[in-house]
């Protein structure tokens, strides 16, 4: 059982995320975390102001169940499965890192640039974290999912829409680290 | 009863989203330099398993643990809305390293600067729905 507290390969990875979408299905519910984003911002009153948030929350309470299911899994993750959590990614990727400035790249779990204690007083850590955020938020309620819902649930019922908004998330996603990266680190 | 299953479901996505890796944002910038089989390697398999299991649902019209019919709703047709906020999303899960998924993930395993990341991407997801309207969709 020592595996367990090594980092998990991807096939092992893989077939659970399968798992947990079948376990979701199986249940009569659906795999897709951004929803809750939504549900979220009803709850802080948003549907007073928006049509958009006006729905009947209380429908989506298993979801956010499972978000809390999912914090709770992080923690254990963290603290109980892991013994050295250091991301071992590969050598070309942590030299880069390095010339970007991220000291802390092939070393932690996070690159501690933004992710320690520190970036709460960092202006330009804030910044990345508050424009990176916002960008998933708008990026995903106006793709109708995230890479729950798309990626994995959208592709894996053969959904035409979900492939396009894959290939989207990849064109961000490309463009930011090749082209907007170098222009901000 | 459903509240403990829905739980621990989570709480099982939450374990293999931080012990994969794919909670952490430098396997996110290795994926998008395709420097790593990882990320691809997961997403791949995890593909394969759900083509073959929703198949496999509809073919023997398999009904769900509490006995209901499972139907699996088509998504809207179109083609803006999913590229250009496809985007947008792709932007942000670059920078921030995390979608909405692991960033609560993030928040159990202990780093807390990404409460800045979840609060901005409730703030976010608020704007979409005041300009909803105005947007291309």
């Amino acid at each position: 059982m020592n595996w367990i507290f090594e980092p998990w390969p991807w096939y092992i990875a893989g077939p659970m995320i399968a798992l947990i979408m079948f376990l979701l299905i199986m249940v009569g519910k659906n795999f897709g975390m951004s929803s809750n984003l939504r549900t979220l911002c009803t709850l802080c009153g948003a549907d007073k102001k928006v049509d958009f948030f006006k729905f009947d929350w209380k429908a989506q309470r298993w979801n956010l169940i499972v978000v809390l299911g999912a914090i709770i899994g992080g923690y254990i993750g963290a603290n109980f499965l892991s013994t050295d959590a250091v991301v071992a990614i590969h050598p070309d990727t942590i030299t880069h890192l390095n010339t970007l400035g991220f000291e802390s790249a092939g070393t932690t779990y996070m690159p501690t640039e933004l992710f320690d204690m520190a970036a709460f007083t960092n202006p330009k850590s804030l910044v990345i974290l508050i424009v990176g955020g916002f960008l998933v938020g708008f990026g995903a309620r106006y793709a109708g999912g995230c890479t729950s819902g798309h990626a994995i649930s959208g592709l894996s019922n053969l959904q035409l829409p979900s492939l396009i908004a894959v290939i989207g998330f990849f064109i961000g996603g490309l463009a930011m680290i090749h082209f907007i990266f170098p222009l901000i680190f | 009863m459903r509240t403990v299953i829905y739980l621990l479901i989570g709480i099982l996505f939450g374990i293999t989203m931080f012990k994969s890796e794919a909670a952490s944002w430098f396997r996110i910038y290795e994926m998008f330099r395709f420097e790593s089989f990882h990320m691809y390697g997961i997403i791949g398999s995890a593909l394969l398993l759900g083509v073959l299991s929703i198949q496999l649902i509809k073919r023997f019209r398999i009904r769900s643990f509490h006995g209901e019919n499972i139907n699996f709703p088509s998504k809207a047709k179109g083609v803006l809305r999913y590229l250009i906020g496809g985007i947008v999303f792709g932007l942000g899960w670059a920078l921030a390293g995390a979608c909405p998924g692991p960033m609560f993930t993030l928040l159990g395993a202990g780093f807390l600067p990404i409460l800045v990341v979840i609060i901005s991407a409730v703030l976010g997801t608020y704007v979409y729905g005041v300009f909803k309207n105005r947007l291309p969709h």
